[in-house]
């Protein structure tokens, strides 16, 4: 039977156009990126210098852009800097913001699972609808409602829990709310994606069994499905590291993250081979749990074999 | 009685979560058409905030730009995006194919930061060497079109991957021609995919923030950039009225794709069962 396949040279510009664009747009820059990471621009304003020795040909790169994010400057001291503190910072904020999102859409995804067959697609639009909405618009309607005069501390006082305002806005409060209320989809929809597939009568099996509820969700649902957990926990930290708009409007000087401080790097401090450095870094964060996940998933298709 | 609860807890729980990812939404709709600044009390229904959007030229140029900037976006990811599904699902071998799949996937993880920065380097370099192009709309649309055709991309793969192939076969043993299968029998296929990577870039595209920053030059400003710069200096009911009509149009357009799609269907299946009829007429 014929094989439906274009000829040769139209199967060269389907690879080659979007190839060419990738090429140009992705591997490139990051190419310059990396370049620029290592080189010493020293007074100069320009910051595309040769990473070798003009007369010799020997490559001499630039290391301290690296070491000057590990090592303070004045007295040496390691891993106490303002950049050590921002990605820490903004990995525990990841990491916060994945686990809400859990305790929040594990229980949501699961009641939509089990919910009537007709109603599920009607539930799920529901959840998908405010993400096709600005998202800026929508972390900026936060400002409005944590506000202390907004309606959250409002409803606060009315209900006699505090007799002034509670300052919400700018502090560690607004960004796990703003954050969470940002990538909450991101978690229910992998987790509804695995656990819609499970077959409830193993409930009922372990219930049979004299399994508690409590055991028997723990026993028999939470494992059934870990690859939506792991998948929603990836989908939420991954992004979360790198967030930019959410700390800028929702957070305080307290509450920078690391994508703020290369903004800042690049165009306040217009250091531009340290901005570069600390986004290479940044992408080693997102790479090694990017890794670690392909490796554990890899590695249950192989138990399954 | 357990189950009893069950039901109950479980009502609760997804009320409260839609709470939740709702009431922004309505906050802004109410807190639109309110007459004052206040931002927690409902003093007065009047239209000033919209009669302000309409009067503030940042906001309305800005829009202007986003739409173009978007639509451009759009169409560039959804056809970069099916070129790509294709490469990635029917291409199984070619030199590079790896590296090919890394890079078209990578923009999904990468933060957008990063993004922006990698190529508003690219940008410096080329008009540093090249002297073009000038930062603004075109750099603008470049970055957003990285990220749209990755999207892009996983909608329109998931859809060729799951569509029929012994139906290109047939239309091949029937005489069709490479590009006249693709036209008439995968494109149609994959039509509805397309057009839901288009809508999905645009809406990214329409929404970015990040890359905008980075990339767009002085006296460029797309909407979202507009909002930005507003939303850090305080409260702007203007930018209730501008949300509200965003939600207005969104909710409309997905009504109305969805029920598009839902005809789509429908009819391609009473054509199925008139073809079927039409067969089992001609054989008796």
């Amino acid at each position: 039977m014929a094989k439906f396949s274009l000829p040769m040279p139209g199967r060269r510009f389907v690879i080659g156009v979007p190839y060419a664009w990738l090429v140009l747009f992705f591997l490139l820059p990051f190419l310059i990126l990396l370049y620029i990471s290592f080189v010493d621009m020293g007074n100069d304003i320009h910051p595309f210098k040769p990473i070798w020795d003009t007369e010799t040909g020997v490559l001499k790169l630039k290391y301290e852009n690296y070491w000057s994010i590990f090592r303070r400057s004045e007295d040496d001291a390691l891993f106490d800097t303002i950049y050590i503190e921002a990605y820490l910072r903004s990995i525990w904020y990841a990491l916060c913001t994945a686990l809400l999102c859990l305790v929040i859409g594990y229980p949501f995804s699961y009641f939509i699972a089990r919910s009537k067959a007709s109603l599920r697609p009607a539930l799920l639009m529901m959840v998908m609808l405010p993400f096709w909405t600005s998202f800026l618009l929508r972390v900026y309607a936060w400002k409005g409602i944590l506000a202390d005069q907004g309606i959250v501390n409002q409803a606060l006082m009315w209900l006699g829990i505090t007799n002034e305002p509670i300052f919400l806005l700018y502090t560690n409060v607004s960004m796990l709310v703003g954050m969470t209320y940002v990538y909450l989809p991101f978690m229910i929809l992998p987790l509804y994606a695995t656990l819609v597939k499970m077959d409830f009568r193993l409930l009922e099996a372990a219930y049979d069994l004299g399994a508690s509820p409590f055991k028997a969700f723990w026993l028999v649902t939470v494992p059934l499905s870990r690859s939506g957990i792991i998948a929603g926990f990836m989908l939420v930290f991954i992004p979360s590291v790198g967030e930019f708009v959410i700390p800028s409007l929702l957070g305080g000087p307290e509450n920078i993250m690391i994508g703020r401080v290369v903004w800042d790097e690049m165009f306040t401090s217009n250091n531009w081979p340290r901005a570069t450095a600390l986004a290479v870094i940044m992408i080693a964060f997102i790479v090694v749990p990017l890794a670690i996940y392909y490796h554990s998933t890899g590695e249950s298709a192989d138990n399954r074999k | 009685m357990t189950s009893l609860l069950h039901r109950h807890i479980s009502k609760l729980w997804l009320g409260m979560v839609f709470l939740f990812l709702y009431m922004p939404l309505f906050f802004m709709m109410l807190f639109s058409f309110n007459d004052t600044r206040q931002d927690a009390r409902f003093t007065g229904f009047s239209l000033r905030w919209y009669e302000a959007l309409t009067r503030d030229s940042r906001i309305v140029d800005g829009f202007w730009l986003s739409v173009k900037v978007a639509t451009v976006t759009g169409v560039l990811s959804a056809v970069l995006g099916t070129f790509a599904a294709f490469v990635l699902v029917r291409y199984r071998r070619f030199p590079g194919r790896t590296v090919f799949s890394g890079m078209v996937n990578a923009p999904l993880v990468m933060p957008e930061v990063v993004i922006g920065l990698s190529l508003l380097l690219l940008m410096v370099g080329a008009q540093n060497f090249l002297g073009w192009p000038p930062r603004g709309m075109l750099t603008i649309i470049m970055g957003h079109t990285l990220l749209g055709m990755a999207y892009a991309m996983v909608v329109i793969q998931s859809r060729l991957m799951e569509m029929d192939r012994s139906i290109e076969e047939a239309a091949m043993d029937l005489g069709a021609r490479p590009y006249q299968v693709f036209f008439l029998i995968t494109l149609p296929n994959i039509a509805q995919a397309i057009l839901a990577a288009f809508l999905l870039s645009f809406t990214l595209s329409f929404d970015d923030v990040v890359i905008s920053e980075f990339l767009s030059g002085p006296g460029v400003n797309t909407l979202p950039q507009v909002i930005f710069g507003y939303a850090r200096r305080g409260i702007n009911p203007t930018i209730y009225a501008a949300a509200t009509l965003l939600i207005v149009t969104v909710t409309t357009v997905i009504i109305a794709y969805s029920v598009w799609v839902a005809r789509q269907t429908r009819r391609r299946e009473r054509e199925i069962a008139a073809a079927m009829r039409a067969e089992t007429t001609a054989l008796a």
